[in-house]
């Protein structure tokens, strides 16, 4: 074994635990403004990063649209309007799919027939099925943040939490629905944990970067469930890598009727934002995680075991992941594929660092990340632009996010007080 | 997120628990040799190795080994040195490094002769595909070395890989000039590297996150565009590839010379970059500056070495790097895109990077042993092993983690990496 210590990493700042608590008790907008003002002003920052990603997102549609190319080319007002039109096309197919569409709805529900009604409000749901994930992955990495880490590998946790539930949704048989939920839950969520415990345990032990660990991880997570499900865990019989279907008793329950898929998950998800809002600022661990994170030093000193606290948190945050794999298994797919997660992981840093790490935030921003994902899929049947623009907008989000300068700079914002500034989220060196 | 106080290198030298620790480890990987290779394998075996890769003019014979006899060898071998390693007061003191490589490639070669048992391998094939499943690791970890030495940290590795494979397969399927292509790759390694920097230099964005939306950005963009054109446009999406050039003289050295020296452009760029990335850093003025830079800027500064301009300078050559890099996966190997093709190379040229200790020539031996059990991967079935595949392809994520930790010699990561500089305000 090396004979060294987990090395000093150089400190951001001194500061004494007092003052810590003076900035947990300062922080936020300044205080004379009313209200509705405060809360405008710190939501400026995140709407207009959507709304610049947005069109961002709309430039790209324009430019790479054939159409409206041609139409530079005869003139370059007829340009403008065809390159006009190909956004808002594209846009209000996204919207459509992602909310259904009004009129529909409401001839469905003065006629009342549920059939009618389940086909209205379907992309509706699906668009709320499809944040359920992003809200377990997203609170994931928002906890990570808090406690003063990285962690990038929110998408093999999601793996080992997809393959744990999987495991215990097919393979115990004869229990009844209200054990066998939780157990295949819990174990999503046991085999995610174990995904995040041991970037955190090698953190905290030896000093190894999360950040480099969690990578790591990923593409052993892949590696494995690449194993397991053309080995072991392949259904019999099967020419595709894919694991057999859970049980009956172990299916999340769903709401409506078909084709309405939306299920509990999203219960267990609001619940688990309300828990770990509460856990991170109303409890004694909460409050341990966030001060090793902001302030390690500070922490050692006001005699909270730091260590613990990031093996703790990292094992907290990809226990949450491990929920998002989890819930797809359990509610959504019902088996095991080696394609069932596009990227919620990364998309999760995204939505963490828009909602700024809070947890209620969180779930708004992973609505957005819905709502665009489920819509994005109509406009590609409609219009037949590619859904990957998702993506590329989500960057654009993501960049804008994280440098609020250039938002500020595009918009003319003033600059706002210096508590309301910091970007919840750990710096490489400073952990 | 801060200015850099004083932060001690320890001083290279191989403790006591460290010599004790590697003693056992190569005895422990003797007798491994002993116990899984060498006792299944039946006294009589031959183990055949060919020593030219397929289709050249044989340079030297196929070897033929008995396997039993080379097993019991390979582990006597490493069980000796392990005994030296204990016994000798100081052990091997600063060999012990080169030991371990060379018992690790004991271990390797003990296990091929042993799975090839009674049947033939291409030793020289397999190496050779080893070193072209390398260049891209390579040339991607040299990318972060580049910009991790001067302290900005470069997860977008991946992303800006993917993005300069598009580029570069649509530039020359377009000009006919695969020349262009290339150029066309690395200045678009060059944009993104424009876009991290400002992001992560001037906007002080944290360097995960801006590599994180890099790779974001890159996957959905490539997609895209793949989806909306290049699945129409065929012609498009058709660059051809560089050919193989034979060195004379060179190539004809045997067993080495064919595997080495009957590449393509891109293997003898990376020979090339190899050295001058390393004398560049180690010997020269710029690299001084450079690493300076990301050691301790403040200091830096105070010399009056410019840390901001230093740094966009790094990261736009390791991006042009990436760039290069990523152009290899067109015009070096299969000559079309194909979405997401880099399928986490990027990040595995992070992992050789770590595990090369931030060192040119390290990360070039890391890159080769990744693109080793890459490529070993693939020729599990063929002969019969029945480790599963995915196994050999996690080993270099865990060897990485591994190293990090700390257990077998702790890697160094250039100190003020990844914390953006702040100059006093005046």
């Amino acid at each position: 074994m090396n004979d060294t210590k987990p090395q000093t990493q150089p400190e951001p700042e001194k500061k004494d635990a007092g003052k810590i608590f003076l900035e947990e008790v300062t922080a936020g907008p300044p205080k004379h403004l009313p209200r509705w003002k405060r809360r405008l002003q710190s939501a400026a920052v995140p709407l207009l990063a959507i709304f610049t990603g947005l069109v961002m997102g709309g430039v790209i549609i324009a430019l790479t649209s054939e159409e409206v190319w041609q139409a530079f080319g005869v003139s370059f007002l007829e340009g403008l309007k065809a390159a006009w039109q190909s956004v808002a096309a594209a846009y209000s197919a996204l919207l459509k799919g992602a909310f259904g569409s009004p009129s529909q709805i409401m001839a469905a529900l003065a006629s009342g027939d549920p059939k009618q009604i389940y086909v209205a409000i379907y992309p509706f749901t699906e668009s709320l099925l499809a944040t359920i994930p992003y809200i377990f992955a997203g609170l994931a990495v928002a906890l990570g943040f808090r406690s003063g880490l990285f962690n990038i590998g929110a998408e093999g946790q999601i793996f080992l939490g997809a393959i744990f539930a999987a495991f215990v949704g097919y393979s115990l048989t004869g229990l009844p629905m209200i054990l066998h939920i939780p157990l295949a839950f819990l174990a999503g969520a046991l085999g995610g944990g174990l995904w995040g415990f041991i970037p955190g345990w090698l953190k905290a032990k030896t000093g190894g970067h999360e950040v480099i660990n969690t990578i790591m991880m990923n593409y052993i997570a892949f590696r494995l469930s690449d194993w397991l499900l053309t080995g072991p865990m392949k259904r019999p019989g099967s020419f595709n890598p894919i694991s057999p279907t859970i049980m009956d008793s172990a299916m999340l329950p769903k709401f409506f009727g078909d084709p309405v898929r939306l299920h509990g998950g999203i219960i267990i998800a609001l619940g688990m934002a309300w828990l770990v809002n509460w856990f991170l600022f109303k409890t004694k661990w909460g409050f341990n995680l966030r001060t090793s994170g902001t302030n390690p030093r500070a922490a050692k000193y006001a005699g909270i075991n730091v260590p613990n606290s990031i093996i703790l948190a990292m094992f907290l945050s990809g226990a949450l992941a491990g929920m998002a794999g989890g819930n797809e298994v359990l509610g959504v797919n019902y088996n095991l594929a080696m394609a069932f997660s596009s990227g919620y992981g990364f998309d999760a840093i995204a939505i963490a660092l828009l909602a700024n790490s809070q947890p209620l935030g969180v779930v708004l921003a992973a609505l957005l990340f819905g709502f665009l994902r489920n819509g994005a899929t109509n406009m590609m049947l409609q219009t037949g632009i590619p859904i990957d623009i998702i993506s590329v907008i989500q960057a654009f989000i993501l960049v804008f996010v994280a440098a609020p300068a250039i938002i500020r700079t595009i918009y003319r914002l003033k600059k706002p007080a210096e508590a309301e500034e910091a970007v919840v989220a750990p710096s490489w060196g400073g952990g | 997120m801060a200015t850099t106080t004083t932060f001690h290198r320890e001083v290279e030298f191989v403790s006591p628990t460290r010599r004790r620790v590697m003693g056992v480890l190569f005895i422990i990987i003797g007798f491994g040799i002993w116990f899984l290779f060498s006792r299944p394998v039946e006294p009589g075996m031959k183990t055949e190795f060919g020593m030219t890769p397929g289709g050249i003019e044989a340079t030297m014979p196929d070897m033929v080994l008995p396997s039993l006899a080379t097993l019991n060898f390979l582990a006597l071998v490493c069980i000796g040195v392990g005994i030296g390693q204990l016994i000798r007061p100081r052990g091997f003191g600063r060999y012990t490094n080169w030991l371990l490589g060379m018992i690790a490639a004991f271990f390797i070669f003990g296990f091929l002769t042993w799975a090839a048992a009674g049947k033939s391998i291409s030793l020289a094939g397999l190496l050779n595909v080893s070193l072209s499943k390398a260049v891209p690791l390579t040339l991607g970890a040299l990318s972060g070395i580049l910009s991790e030495r001067a302290g900005v940290v470069n997860i977008a590795i991946e992303g800006m890989m993917l993005s300069a494979a598009m580029t570069s397969c649509v530039a020359a399927s377009i000009t006919g000039n695969l020349w262009f292509g290339v150029l066309v790759g690395v200045l678009t390694g060059a944009l993104y590297g424009v876009v991290h920097g400002v992001l992560s230099i001037r906007y002080k964005v944290n360097q995960i996150i801006s590599g994180t939306a890099i790779n974001i950005f890159s996957t959905g963009i490539t997609s895209y565009i793949s989806a909306k054109f290049l699945q129409h446009y065929p012609e498009l999406n058709n660059s051809g590839t560089f050919p193989s050039w034979e060195i004379p003289l060179l190539s004809k050295i045997p067993f080495i010379g064919p595997i080495l020296f009957n590449n393509n452009m891109f293997v003898y760029a990376m020979y090339i970059f190899l050295v001058l990335i390393h004398i560049g850093l180690f010997y020269t003025k710029w690299g001084l500056r450079l690493r300076s830079v990301g050691e301790h800027p403040k200091a830096a500064d105070t010399l009056g070495i410019n840390v901001f301009r230093t740094r966009y300078m790094a990261v736009i050559l390791g991006a042009m790097m990436a760039g290069f890099a990523g152009s290899y996966f067109t015009l070096g190997s299969v000559g079309r895109f194909d979405e997401v093709m880099t399928a986490g190379r990027g990040f595995i040229s992070l992992a050789a990077m770590i595990f090369g200790n931030w060192m040119p020539f390290g990360s070039f031996g890391a890159g080769l042993l990744f693109g080793f059990t890459d490529a070993l991967a693939s020729k599990l079935a063929i002969l019969g092993v029945r480790i599963p595949s995915q196994f050999l392809l996690m080993a270099p994520y865990i060897v990485t983690m591994i190293v990090l930790a700390g257990v077998v010699g702790r890697s160094q990561m250039p100190a003020a990496d990844g914390t953006p500089y702040e100059k006093e305000s005046t």
